[in-house]
């Protein structure tokens, strides 16, 4: 009797397109080629063009493998206490006047990626009524490809861009941002990107923000911060949590997401944090104990591993300072590719103004190639890069940025 | 700005416009102000009232967590020896792929299919890595609220682990049950279940649970499970099994994924979860696979592109340090010999832990029948008490467990069994 296998088409399940950032590094993997450059995915790479895992945190994995009072059991469902509110201190400073008020909490979450979809799924929920699908989500333009995604997957029906990145001028378009800003919805959702813009490398000053701020708490709209890369931006964590701690002064009730991927090098362990900040002890008290309802159905508890590396580390004070320093070289080794690059190119006489490869901040440029220079970049010259143009300084090292910057100006001089 | 959010008028000063709009505006809206306070987790809330408790002989037999005799948690020699390996090869940590590593995620499948299943070989099984069990089930729930055909009504069998509903209910699917448990008998209904199962309307979603059920313990003996998957057949339903228990029920993988794979061979294209939570030990590392069976290797590719798809907004990619635990467990033949020896190990202290409270119960007296106990199977007993009995047994005995009269057996010792079976026998006499 041949078995009757259950009905032939359950799933209408099309093919999906893969992720761009993945089908490239894929690419660039099968190449052959020997001078062959990854500019793509966001990850941090030696002058070797090695990864690094930080000495610190080879430190600190040693001392927890010898640690046999430690196990594998659950953690609890918002995660390591210690990890939770030392990364919330990371964030805020700390002598954070609103920690010292009780009105500071978090979510250990599967990185920043999870830290958004926390907050996403929070605020679709209870934000501006119970479960109101129709508040506008607004992202930069550009931003993460990802954010789009994780917002309309926790429900949101309008994710929107607001305007952000100045083509013509390579730089930020403040009035642009400034105006969505005011013509927003009221209670509008903005996903503000805390330091070192993904993918424009492009910051808003310090007084920019202050406007920007005004705006947002006169017209009720709620912050969400994005920071991923706190450290890595100008090698110190203070100056990159600026825009973070001046909302927080302003008495707004917000959330930060979190990522130590990059500035712990902890991409695979997943780590991240959901700073939120209420208004008062009560709230917040209120808000974490809705958060585990969502984590309990998402992922229980977060994972240990990391959490237990970056709790452990932030938490000593020698430990804490050799991270520090670990941090500094990584963002010292870029700004350096960002000056040679641009000093470079400048050699070259290539067409165009260069400017903006130091005036951008972290691990991404964007170089402002268009699509069809990208085009050339990659099947011509074996380069990889975004198509929008979005270049990872990290991919740079002294043995090939000869190459990328001769290969930049051919492109830009040949394809229009 | 604090002053005025804690409710203080600054009534002798001139203001802007603006600023008492603002002022007001911080005075009495917080965004959160109807946000109600939740439960607290049936399951892991009994921990946290556990950890409360200063009472020096209370007891834990709440959440699923494997406690060896001293009631200490157990960190298995092979995971330790699998640590030294990883740390000898001094590996990077760049992020993994979406659906995980593929050595954990090959081996993961392997285990509950069989090394020589035709599946494998034809490749039309996709399997991903995931957050443990949970997010396993719940990547299964949003895969088939965005593409399964049928009717997006999941049928559990009544009872079923607490935290199944949330997670199917936030993905959009419905909650349906079917008969299971007979608690006349703390058995196994069997008549109740062909008779709910065989009036599901067709192409909906029907959950099994490959092994050790839970919350009950309860398992149907393979002819029940041949007639199950008969009915099922008819019925043309999508069977979704939660495998969380493999090796921990019976001591045996193989025995304890027959369900899986004869379900398999009889032509059912399943969905499937697996946990490494308890068998391995790896709780907190969130180790876990979702399969799904497909007709063939090219519908398995587009399954896998969609699962990517649904994965990437909720994390992105999943954590490394269990699942190269497990995959190097499981690829390492030494490492598997020593991993099976311990899973057995694990669950006959359970059998063990079982006969000693029957036994318990009898020298105390009780003129119940506490056979269920023994028979039912895993890491859970559904013991048969009633809620009022179960406040009864927290209050006056600090033993800690869901009101649902569900024990979990690992939490038992032989230190503590007399004492757990003087306080169920002061409850139920």
């Amino acid at each position: 009797i041949v078995p009757l296998a259950v009905s032939v088409n359950r799933f209408e399940v099309p093919q999906a397109a893969p992720v761009a950032v993945f089908k490239l590094s894929q690419d660039f993997s099968n190449d052959q080629f020997p001078q062959k450059v990854n500019l793509g995915v966001g990850a941090y790479r030696t002058d070797e063009g090695q990864p690094w895992v930080l000495p610190v945190v080879k430190k600190v994995e040693k001392i927890i493998v010898h640690d046999d009072r430690l196990n594998h059991e659950y953690l609890p469902i918002l995660g390591l206490p210690e990890f939770r509110s030392s990364a919330s201190k990371i964030a805020l400073g700390d002598d954070s006047p609103a920690i010292q008020e009780d009105r500071v909490g978090a979510v250990q979450c599967l990185g920043g990626t999870g830290a958004l979809k926390m907050g996403a799924e929070f605020l679709r929920r209870f934000y501006n009524g119970n479960n109101n699908t129709k508040t506008p989500v607004y992202v930069s333009a550009p931003t993460w490809e990802n954010h789009n995604a994780v917002f309309a997957n926790a429900g949101f029906d309008d994710v929107r861009p607001y305007k952000y990145w100045d083509a013509e001028n390579r730089g930020l378009d403040l009035a642009g941002f400034l105006g969505d800003l005011e013509s927003c919805p009221e209670h509008s959702i903005f996903v503000l990107h805390a330091c070192a813009h993904n993918p424009t490398g492009t910051d808003p000053t310090q007084e920019q923000w202050m406007q920007i701020a005004d705006i947002m708490m006169r017209r009720k709209l709620f912050v969400f911060f994005d920071s991923a890369y706190q450290g890595f931006a100008s090698g110190s964590l203070e100056k990159d949590a600026w825009a973070v701690r001046y909302f927080v002064s302003m008495g707004f009730e917000m959330f930060c997401a979190q990522s130590f991927s990059k500035n712990f090098g902890l991409y695979n362990e997943r780590v991240g944090n959901l700073t939120i900040v209420a208004q008062d002890a009560d709230n917040l008290k209120r808000i974490l104990s809705q958060m585990e309802k969502i984590v309990r159905t998402t992922w229980s508890n977060p994972p240990s591993q990391g959490a237990r590396i970056v709790a452990i580390t932030l938490n000593s004070p020698e430990l804490f300072s050799e991270w520090k320093d670990n941090v500094k070289t990584m963002a010292d080794r870029v700004l350096l590719m960002r000056a040679q690059l641009k000093a470079k190119l400048q050699a070259l006489g290539t067409p165009g103004t260069w400017d903006h490869i130091t005036e951008q901040i972290g691990m991404f440029s964007f170089t402002g190639l268009n699509s069809k220079q990208v085009e050339y970049m990659v099947k011509e010259k074996h380069i990889y890069l975004m198509a929008s143009g979005r270049i990872n300084m990290c991919g740079l090292t002294t043995k090939n940025i000869d190459y990328v910057a001769e290969s930049i100006h051919e492109t830009v001089t040949m394809v229009q | 700005n604090n002053d005025v959010n804690k409710g203080v008028i600054l009534s002798t000063v001139l203001c802007t416009d603006e600023l008492i709009i603002h002022l007001i505006w911080c005075l009495y809206s917080s965004w959160w102000g109807g946000v109600q306070m939740g439960p607290p987790d049936p399951i892991l809330g009994v921990t946290e009232a556990f950890k409360r408790d200063t009472n020096p002989k209370k007891m834990n037999l709440g959440v699923g967590a494997y406690r060896d005799d001293q009631g200490k948690p157990f960190v298995l020699s092979c995971v330790r020896k699998a640590e030294a390996i990883i740390t000898s090869k001094q590996l990077d940590k760049e992020y993994l792929p979406i659906g995980g590593l593929g050595e954990f995620s090959k081996a993961c499948a392997e285990l509950a299919l069989g090394a020589d299943s035709e599946v494998l070989k034809s490749g039309r099984n996709i399997t991903v890595q995931t957050i443990s069990g949970t997010g396993s089930l719940r990547i299964g729930a949003n895969f088939l609220s965005r593409f399964h055909g049928g009717p997006l009504d999941v049928y559990l069998p009544k009872p079923s682990w607490g935290n199944h509903t949330p997670i199917f209910r936030d993905a959009g699917m419905q909650l349906k049950a079917y008969r299971y448990y007979d608690p006349s008998t703390c058995g196994f209904d069997f008549k109740g279940a062909l008779d709910d199962i065989s009036k599901i309307p067709e192409q909906s979603v029907i959950m099994l649970h490959a092994c050790a059920h839970n919350p009950t313990g309860v398992d149907p003996r393979p002819e029940q499970w041949k007639e199950i998957s008969d009915i099922v057949k008819k019925r043309n339903l999508l069977v979704f099994f939660d495998m969380a228990y493999q090796g921990f029920a019976s001591g045996d993988i193989d025995r304890d994924a027959w369900a899986v794979r004869y379900f398999i061979e009889q032509g059912h294209n399943i969905v499937l979860s697996q946990s490494f939570a308890k068998n391995m030990g790896l709780y907190g590392e969130r180790v876990g696979g979702f399969t799904v069976v497909c007709n063939d290797a090219e519908e398995a590719k587009r399954v896998e592109s969609q699962l990517k798809i649904l994965i990437r907004p909720i994390y992105s990619n999943p954590p490394m340090n269990g699942a190269r635990i497990a995959a190097t467990i499981l690829n390492t033949p030494d490492l598997r010999s020593i991993w099976l020896g311990e899973v057995h190990g694990m669950a006959n202290r359970i059998i063990k832990m079982r006969e000693q409270l029957v036994a318990g119960l009898k020298k105390e007296g009780s003129s119940h029948n506490w056979q269920h106990v023994i028979d039912q199977i895993g890491m859970f007993c559904f013991t048969g008490l009633k809620p009022e009995q179960v406040e009864r047994l927290t209050k006056e005995f600090s033993v800690y467990m869901t009101k649902d009269g569900r024990i979990s057996m690992a939490g038992v010792t032989s230190g503590n069994v007399g004492y757990l079976a003087q306080g169920i026998h002061a409850v139920t006499k």
